[in-house]
């Protein structure tokens, strides 16, 4: 088990869009110029709240698909929300936020689903270290929109060069759904060791080696780390996806207290 | 400081009273874990409240010999998400504490899997908490908590600990998981006491 995180402390923020972009068919990248952002670990997430002019406000918990220290005045936070059918704040996001609105945010927000680069020298044991000091390979698994705390892992991963394995299994319902292909195709190029396996549940690329199909535990056991390995291990989607994976992540063999979940509901 | 968010109209505009500042009515039943659902077989099952004295212990045919009741109650999770009427069967945290003497005015629960949340003594007796095994009329899903699960409605859900084993009382109001990772020490929902 890493030790707990030291995370910048969370407060109300007035926020900007700086750009709103199709990621998918259903969602949307939202980048915001947030003032007076303390910065934000891996893996955090915050409250947006919206207010209407008569006085509504409704607010919702995003996580956040990037992470690092506060570059002054104006952070760059990077959202990507995905339209809930019937939904109130993110069709608005998705479809209706545009450059130079303004809305506030609260954060960063958790101090567990969280992953922070080892420091410098932090791979090198100490001699009389225990097991406890060996740099934990940490396996990422997500479902459909759960993929951006880990998003924000993955480039922290990269941006520090960080030694430690990781590996990402993402599954999806088709090519067309997938967040941040292109910031993926470039953290499985960069040196720092990551590795993406993808599972399409309704439709795959041409030529993919396998039919699309919901994940099974068979498959699981085949994209995962093995227990072996003693992986840190996150889980991020939907209540039915997280509830079916941490189950069978326990009859692999993984103990319990090295999963760590998050699950986002259908608000 | 808040202004309006330009575009933004909301979509209801008769606010239910019943519903706290900063929270929006579901009608399903979303889930709140940091981990795996633990597995606890109910033949093997315990509830304990431990003090500076020693054990009161149930095992889970004792604990269902005791006084249930019915308890209808909106609830309110962190995550911005509200239930409202919700109907639980369980016993009262003063049935529990009937024959337990304590100097001490703070409680830890623990679960099953390892979670805790803190809680003030006064807080959870006089008709306010309960150790809850049904939800609407059925034992309790796992992944709500089963087989037993503190009911402290009128704090934010984090507060009811799923998967409850033991509650053990403690000097001092000593922070849980949630609280030592961001979740505020109290957690009223009237008071949106939702993070530190």
């Amino acid at each position: 088990m890493i030790g707990r995180l030291t995370v910048p402390r969370s407060g109300w923020h007035p926020a900007t869009v700086a750009a709103n972009t199709p990621e998918t068919g259903s969602a949307a990248r939202l980048e915001l110029d947030v003032e007076g952002w303390p910065g934000n670990a891996a893996g955090q997430h915050l409250d947006v709240r919206l207010t209407a002019p008569d006085g509504y406000t409704a607010t919702r918990s995003y996580s956040i698909a990037s992470s690092g220290p506060a570059t002054g005045d104006v952070t760059r936070v990077v959202l990507a929300v995905d339209r809930v059918p019937d939904g109130e704040v993110s069709p608005f996001l998705v479809d209706v936020a545009m450059a130079g609105d303004r809305l506030e945010v609260h954060g960063p927000l958790g101090a567990f689903f969280v992953w922070q680069p080892q420091p410098a020298g932090a791979a090198e044991p100490a001699a009389d270290a225990g097991v406890d000091a060996t740099v934990r390979p940490v396996q990422l698994i997500a479902g459909g929109s759960g993929v951006v705390p880990f998003v924000a892992m993955a480039q922290a991963h990269a941006d520090a060069d960080d030694a430690t394995p990781f590996r990402l299994l993402y599954s999806v319902r088709t090519p067309a759904d997938v967040f941040f292909a292109a910031e993926f195709e470039r953290l499985v190029a960069a040196s720092a060791p990551f590795r993406l396996d993808l599972v399409y549940t309704r439709e795959a690329p041409a030529g993919w080696p396998t039919p699309p199909a919901r994940i099974t535990r068979e498959a699981l056991a085949e994209a995962v780390l093995p227990a072996s390995d003693v992986p840190l291990i996150y889980v991020c989607g939907s209540t039915g996806f997280v509830e079916r994976v941490a189950a069978w992540l326990i009859e692999l063999g993984h103990d319990a207290r090295s999963i760590r979940t998050e699950r986002f509901g259908g608000t | 400081m808040s202004f309006v968010t330009r575009g933004f109209g909301g979509r209801s505009r008769d606010r239910d009273e019943r519903l706290p500042p900063g929270q929006t009515l579901v009608h399903d039943f979303p889930v709140l874990s940091a981990g795996p659902t633990p597995e606890v077989d109910t033949a093997e099952w315990a509830f304990s409240i431990i003090t500076e004295a020693g054990t009161h212990k149930w095992t889970w045919d004792e604990f269902n010999a005791l006084p249930a009741e019915d308890i209808a109650t909106d609830i309110h999770c962190v995550t911005h998400w509200s239930k409202l009427g919700t109907s639980w069967r369980g016993v009262s945290l003063d049935t529990l504490f009937e024959n337990v003497e304590s100097q001490f005015d703070y409680v830890m629960a623990h679960s099953y899997g390892g979670y805790t949340t803190n809680v003030p003594l006064d807080e959870l007796l006089n008709g306010q908490s309960w150790v809850a095994t049904e939800f609407d009329g059925e034992p309790l899903d796992p992944e709500h908590g089963g087989p037993a699960r503190l009911l402290v409605p009128h704090l934010y859900f984090w507060k009811s600990a799923k998967w409850v084993r033991s509650l053990v009382m403690m000097p001092r109001d000593d922070p849980g998981f949630w609280e030592q990772n961001g979740y505020h020490i109290h957690g009223d929902p009237w008071q949106e006491e939702r993070y530190w």
